[in-house]
């Protein structure tokens, strides 16, 4: 069966395996958030807290993250940790490196939305008598939180499309499946199309769960 | 009640504060005016240590709020625990409300009771809904922020810090950035507090108003107490120049209609 240049036969044999890679980068994606995430939400209090040492740490670990490539930091990562003599599963190596890197990119975010908040807010808190994780976790960070979805919705399409860069430390996701089967066939146009097309719906489902959280905090929220 | 002495501020270069001292008893209720950048904002977010000061004292309720001597001579800042529950017992009213947008009058009111108090929800849900009827907003314990008028707005925050059940309220220009009709609402809320003894130090520009509540009015210029002294003393024969100066700029236009007297 022909589809334009597509040969739908080709495609149902290698649809197996890409989906398989699908779920790897659907895995990859799911720690890489849940991680990047935390890591961003500690680095970014410590770049806003009172103490100098820890804003020195979270400026030093966004500068040279965010200004190496992630291609890079994977190599190093998987080779040099392994020259060094500390080996790591590829599994592990893929997801240390890509909460990591993302962890850079969202601690800059969620730093961004809690300063985007007025100052009276945390000093209405505090004339209280919050503490200042209480005036953070009650008052400061909800408010951040609707602030901070559509760059985080974007954040999270980047990162799962960035996890195609571990292919090149030997992790079978998508991208690494399609570059085996275009090996072994040597057919690109269906295998890349497909695989293609399965991000495009990756992170298609990822901006409509988006969309639908913001258009539902702009009800419940009253301005 | 409170007792300030010699306090000093500086931000940077420019010294805000220049040994401020003051004493408030219980159940006074002291009334602070003076030009913009005379520094009595700053003095009052001095007393619950919104602002660091950089030398005096300030004692609340037989506390220290900013500095505390220990047994062997050392001084150190007040912080953390001690701190919070010093500010649980001041309640403190802003110029820009400052209502928390996502939560509802009712849950802006609840807020401190649960958290910093620890109460039940459902102990503090009655008693935001009582302290909602106080300031006559009753059926308004379900809006947003956002929905509320600027009036609105600062009765619920009044009612929110009212909820701490405080023993002293501080006003940092509360009508200040009302639009002139809204205003009366939120001082006969005030007004009300006084009547029933509350404590309070107020920052305004509302002249008339200060003549009617105060017990005391301060006033400072330049980062200093020039002259302190009854209302009627004050408004009437105030003793030094820049007192005279500020008074007749600010109250041309209530030469016209004078305020009603009272009492």
């Amino acid at each position: 069966m022909q589809l334009g240049p597509l040969d739908i036969n080709f495609i149902l044999q290698i649809l197996p395996n890409l989906l398989l890679g699908a779920v790897m980068t659907i895995k990859l994606t799911f720690f890489a958030i849940v991680f990047g995430t935390l890591i961003g939400l500690f680095v970014a209090l410590a770049k806003i807290s009172g103490i100098k040492i820890l804003r020195w740490l979270g400026g030093l670990y966004t500068w040279v993250i965010r200004g190496v490539p992630l291609l890079l930091q994977l190599m190093f990562l998987y080779y040099g940790l392994a020259f060094a003599g500390i080996v790591l599963e590829e599994f592990t190596v893929a997801v240390i490196g890509l909460s990591v890197c993302g962890g850079a990119y969202i601690a800059e975010i969620i730093r961004a939305g809690i300063l985007s908040i007025d100052k009276g807010q945390m000093e209405a808190a505090l004339s209280m008598g919050m503490t200042y994780s209480q005036a953070m976790r009650r008052v400061i960070l909800p408010q951040a939180y609707r602030r901070l979805l559509p760059p985080m919705g974007n954040e999270f399409i980047t990162l799962m499309k960035d996890s195609a860069l571990v292919s090149v430390i030997c992790m079978t996701e998508l991208m690494r499946a399609a570059m085996l089967l275009q090996n072994a066939t040597f057919r690109p146009v269906e295998i890349f199309v497909t695989a293609g097309l399965m991000y495009l719906m990756m992170t298609t489902v990822f901006t409509t769960i988006f969309d639908r959280l913001e258009r539902r905090l702009a009800i419940s929220d009253g301005d | 009640m409170v007792k300030a002495e010699n306090v000093r501020k500086s931000f940077g270069k420019l010294q805000v504060l220049k040994g401020v001292s003051l004493e408030v008893k219980q159940g006074e209720v002291v009334v602070i005016i003076g030009p913009s950048g005379s520094g009595k904002s700053t003095f009052l977010r001095c007393i619950n240590h919104l602002e660091s000061i950089d030398s005096g004292n300030v004692i609340f309720d037989g506390q220290p709020v900013g500095f505390k001597q220990l047994a062997n001579g050392k001084v150190m800042p007040v912080k953390g625990k001690e701190l919070c529950q010093l500010r649980s017992r001041i309640g403190m009213v802003f110029q820009r409300f400052n209502l928390f947008p996502h939560m509802t009058a009712l849950g802006n009111v609840m807020e401190g009771p649960v958290t910093v108090l620890g109460k039940s929800k459902e102990e503090a849900r009655h008693l935001a809904e009582e302290l909602l009827a106080k300031v006559g907003l009753a059926d308004k314990a379900e809006s947003f922020p956002s929905q509320l008028s600027g009036g609105q707005q600062q009765r619920v925050a009044i009612a929110r810090a009212l909820a701490m059940k405080p023993k002293l309220m501080l006003f940092d220009e509360p009508t200040s950035a009302l639009d002139p009709e809204l205003v009366g609402e939120v001082l006969s809320v005030i007004k009300n507090l006084a009547s029933e003894g509350m404590t309070m130090i107020i920052v305004t520009h509302e002249m008339g108003f200060a003549r009617e509540v105060a017990d005391r009015v301060v006033f400072m210029d330049e980062g200093k107490i020039i002259e302190t002294g009854t209302p009627e003393q004050i408004f009437t024969t105030p003793r030094h120049p820049r007192t005279r100066e500020f008074l007749s700029s600010v109250l041309r236009g209530y030469e016209k209609v004078p305020y009603p007297q009272v009492g």
